[in-house]
């Protein structure tokens, strides 16, 4: 065997299955991860190094900050509006805990985080939902926030790209939540009728009050593979209509061959698509640079 | 009023109240319903058309439940599909291009649930909704006459002035989906009720409407009569306000819920 041959044989099947940018551990004690789809287990290292994305294809759930890394420039991002948080508007039995205990694990202090960073060199505004902190449900500090930021994208003429992963309004705050729909679509109305680009990226899972709403106005709407997306719940619909669901219902490929998604984009290459998107749609002379 | 909230609710959506038809014979005349949404179909759940308004002509758009089994199930018990949406949305842009002022009637439990529905964009057809009624150049009214269920029932309310009847309900989520989602329990729906404070005086209170429209005290024609003097004076007002101002106000009276909220 050449040398070279030989010192990039692969030493284990796992590194048969992709290049993974970390090494392999080879301790046994490794936690695992069991990949829902292909049902192998995945060490958590080569599963952190590849985007969270089993070599199967599959797209584990990611939360903010993981996704910060791999999407905006070392260091360009700068969080914005960090200081809004929910209240608790009805005084809603148990809500103000739970607040308080998700903050505490999810290190997290609303389901959104907003900010402004660059892209491969493009400067734009960005917003991305939490799912582990209430599973990015909508309350009023999620509607502020994102409302804000169409704001500041209008006044400094930026575009706004935006993750989503949502169950829905937050019901712990009732009409509060709900009026939230209303406020960040007038918002994005604003942003879009200024001439401005928004472009939304639907992630596992997208519903409820936020696929009816800002998660399906952007000018260009791409989707995560296999992500869940659809505005009722599946469970709900299938109690409803006492029909069985078709397969692959309320998937991203199923949005796609409706016609309510542009494209189905795997992590590894939203980077440098979002980028060229972006820079398409950058002003001349504009603030995108 | 010393009405439970769950008791509120059990009137909001009794089989014995008007429906928006019966709203639309006894406030308006000369109706004339529009079909259609242009793209693919015409769903019973949403009537709209053209009517006179104590002499001024306006699009009224209603969500119809319906009053015997059989027409409840035409019109999919008030529930919208997205073609319903979609046509509401069309009768609006045609109202706007006349400058025509625009009723929205909405009593629904909410946006259809169903395959098809999902099929066809129901997240999308009221995101596109509430985007656009925002932006909509002539005022627009909606007033809540039974149910305001979650963003079925918005998707008819991002208006300049929003009014409920005094027994109509608005709210986030429905008391037994709240209950089994919570506490796994849909017999817990009264508690649920109580607590999403969905009642018109809870939503007068946190500011999401203007108005309550009384229910009780009147007969039929008079209370019909009072609330078109009630409509059409609305009207009035917002037919004088520039465009600019009333886009405004408009973005503004959905902007500040919630903006006070903060730490």
């Amino acid at each position: 065997m050449p040398f070279l041959e030989f010192l990039f044989q692969p030493k284990n099947e796992l590194e048969q299955g992709g290049r993974s940018a970390a090494p392999v551990q080879s301790d046994e004690r490794e936690p695992e991860k069991t990949c829902p789809n292909c049902h192998n287990a995945i060490p958590l290292s080569r599963l952190w190094a590849g985007l969270n994305v089993c070599p199967c294809g599959y797209h584990f759930r990611m939360g903010v900050r993981a996704r910060l890394r791999y999407l905006a420039d070392k260091g360009t991002f700068r969080e914005l509006f960090s200081e809004v948080r929910s209240g608790d508007p009805l005084g809603f039995p148990g809500y103000a805990d739970k607040l308080e205990t998700t903050r505490t694990s999810s290190r997290e202090e609303e389901a959104v985080i907003c900010g402004t960073a660059e892209i491969q060199w493009q400067k734009c505004c960005l917003f991305l939902m939490e799912p582990y902190f209430m599973m990015g449900s909508m309350g009023t500090a999620v509607g502020e926030r994102i409302t804000r930021l169409f704001e500041y994208a209008l006044e400094h003429r930026l575009s706004v790209v935006g993750f989503t992963v949502s169950g829905g309004a937050r019901m712990q705050e009732g009409l509060y939540s709900l009026m939230q729909m209303a406020k960040t679509s007038g918002a994005v109305k604003r942003h879009s009728d200024a001439g401005l680009f928004y472009l939304t990226v639907l992630t596992d899972p997208t519903t409820g009050g936020v696929t009816a709403s800002f998660a399906m106005e952007g000018d260009i709407i791409l989707a995560e593979p296999g992500a869940t997306v659809g505005f009722a719940g599946a469970r709900v619909i299938e109690q409803t209509t006492r029909k069985a669901l078709p397969k692959g219902f309320q998937t991203a490929e199923f949005l796609l061959e409706h016609g309510f998604v542009d494209a189905i984009v795997p992590r590894s290459r939203q980077k440098a698509l979002i980028a060229r998107l972006l820079q398409m749609h950058a002003f001349e002379g504009g603030a995108s640079a | 009023m010393s009405r439970s909230a769950y008791e509120t609710v059990k009137l909001a959506r009794s089989g014995r109240r008007p429906t928006g038809l019966d709203f639309i014979q006894g406030v308006f005349s000369d109706f004339f319903e529009l079909h259609g949404d242009r793209r693919c179909g015409d769903d019973g759940a949403v009537v709209g058309g053209l009517a006179d308004l104590a002499g001024r002509s306006v699009t009224v758009i209603a969500i119809e439940k319906g009053h015997s089994l059989r027409e409840r199930m035409l019109r999919s018990f008030g529930a919208p599909q997205p073609e319903g949406y979609r046509k509401a949305l069309r009768l609006m842009k045609q109202a706007e291009k006349f400058h025509r002022p625009v009723i929205c009637l909405v009593d629904t439990s909410g946006a259809y649930c169903g395959i098809g529905a999902e099929e066809r964009g129901q997240g999308q057809a009221i995101a596109e909704n509430l985007m656009e009624m925002m932006a909509l150049r002539t005022p627009v009214i909606s007033l809540l006459i039974g149910e305001g269920g979650s963003g079925g029932a918005l998707a008819l309310a991002v208006a300049d002035r929003v009014w409920m009847l005094e027994n109509a309900i608005y709210s986030v989520i429905s008391p037994e989906g709240c209950a089994s989602i919570l506490w796994k329990d849909a017999k817990r729906a009264p508690e649920a009720a109580a607590q999403l404070k969905l009642t018109a005086r809870d939503a007068l209170a946190g500011g999401m409407i203007e108005r309550i429209i009384p229910e009780e005290g009147l007969g039929k024609a008079e209370y019909y009569a009072a609330l078109r003097q009630a409509l059409n004076a609305e009207l009035e007002g917002l037919l004088q306000l520039d465009t600019q101002s009333l886009l405004e106000a408009r973005y503004q009276r959905f902007r500040r819920i919630g903006k006070e909220r903060e730490a």
